[in-house]
């Protein structure tokens, strides 16, 4: 049942604790209209396992702190022909970015030796290396539409989705606000 | 700088503010008589109740024949003035001090006591800033909890300095002051003590009333949990200024 107005739609999530993607889903039966709207081509909340060449709307959570988060904002900036923050940690860095204030190597230590009494380690093997510097989606990527939140409500990103649906410009500000 | 003197002769002035004809006694300044007449304009150092300060800068407006923008709190009101409040300019530079603010210090506002209740984080939402687009500094602030009833946590103020004022002119003990210049400006308890040991600090909680943001908070409150209470502070400025 395809129509003409039908977006794809891709989401990832990159350095946070996929709440947003929940707050998503917490849409509830609204979910049934919207994928009647919308064709969700590449999530955490699908199978497929590759970002196609163009798609309409992609939606980021998470910060930026690690190679593996700024090589898939990268790619879906690249993808995406609009590019969204979704939540405050993409949008502002949030609580990842509170390890700003230490230096990286502190921050590993106290991770992975200070509190470990079983073969203190640091890994290197199988995980991305950590970037020195937290960044929010658009400290590293262009990014077009912010929509802050922690997470941002179910309402919010309804309203955001359906205003791109529409063919209008959301103001996410009058919806949602930083830590809301 | 002292509150206007209220005088018992005043005049009557005419003015013009967002293209509405207006009239106001001729020692009020701009800001007060926007609220009066219900225009809004966005402001954080400026608190009713408390001498004029200046210092936040978003209450700016653009007054006709004039080159450059004015506080709406340090300017008063004269005879034929015609003000802008909320031009595309006046905007754009609200919404550059929001960010600015934001990009200081830590306003991680998911993890603050006054999330929800916070001053900066409804004018960054009303301004429309959704976003900071220079980088932030992050730099650690100290946060002092020395006091048994009180806590100061500098990474969240913003230096309007209305716990100055309220201590000093409400309530009488100026414990707080403000200490350094630049990034390194931070209020202080008696001479940059800790609060706790303060003894000029009479607990009597009014600085934490009016900081606007979760800078100063009451101890034990949790995220979300720090509402504050400003009621009392323009019956006890009548009563102070009363002759």
């Amino acid at each position: 049942m395809s129509t003409p107005t039908r977006i794809t739609v891709a989401t990832t999530w990159l350095d946070g604790c996929s709440g947003c993607h929940m707050s998503f889903l917490d849409m509830d039966e609204r979910l049934i209209e919207l994928a009647r709207k919308i064709d969700i081509v590449y999530s955490p909340l699908v199978d497929s396992k590759e970002l196609p060449e163009t798609v309409d709307v992609g939606l980021l959570e998470g910060s930026i702190s690690s190679v593996d988060d700024l090589e898939k904002a990268r790619a879906f900036r690249r993808h995406c022909k609009i590019l969204i923050s979704l939540g405050d940690c993409a949008v502002n860095g949030n609580v990842p970015a509170m390890r700003n204030y230490f230096k990286l190597d502190d921050v590993m230590d106290r991770s992975y030796r200070e509190n470990v009494t079983l073969q203190p380690q640091i890994p290197t093997r199988g995980v991305p290396a950590l970037l020195t510097t937290v960044k929010p989606i658009h400290g590293e990527v262009a990014v077009d539409i912010f929509v802050p939140g922690c997470p941002p409500s179910a309402d919010a990103i309804w309203y955001v989705l359906n205003e791109l649906i529409e063919g209008r410009v959301p103001d996410p500000s009058s919806v949602t606000r930083f830590g809301a | 700088m002292p509150p206007p003197p209220t005088q018992p002769n005043v005049r009557v002035v005419t003015l013009r503010i967002d293209d509405r004809d207006l009239s106001a006694r001729e020692d009020e300044t701009i800001i007060e008589v926007c609220r009066e007449n219900k225009i809004p304009i966005p402001s954080l150092c400026h608190l009713d109740g408390l001498t004029i300060w200046g210092g936040c800068r978003l209450c700016m407006v653009e007054v006709a024949g004039q080159n450059r923008l004015l506080a709406a709190c340090s300017t008063r009101v004269a005879e034929g003035m015609r003000i802008q409040t909320n031009t595309e300019k006046l905007q754009r530079y609200r919404r550059t001090i929001i960010e600015l603010l934001f990009a200081e210090r830590n306003h991680v506002c998911s993890v603050c006591v006054s999330n929800g209740h916070c001053e900066l984080q409804w004018l960054a939402q009303r301004c429309g800033v959704d976003h900071v687009r220079v980088p932030y500094r992050q730099v650690p602030y100290p946060v002092d909890s020395s006091h048994e009833m009180f806590r100061v946590d500098h990474n969240r103020c913003i230096l309007c300095t209305r716990c100055v004022r309220v201590c000093d002119e409400i309530e009488g003990a100026h414990t707080w002051d403000v200490m350094g210049r630049g990034s390194d400006c931070r209020v202080i308890t008696d001479l940059a003590t800790p609060w706790g040991e303060s003894e000029s600090c009479t607990s009597c909680g009014k600085c934490v009333q009016v900081c606007p943001t979760g800078a100063l908070v009451k101890q034990g409150t949790s995220v979300g949990e720090m509402v504050k209470d400003q009621h009392f502070l323009p019956i006890l400025a009548r009563r102070r200024h009363a002759p």
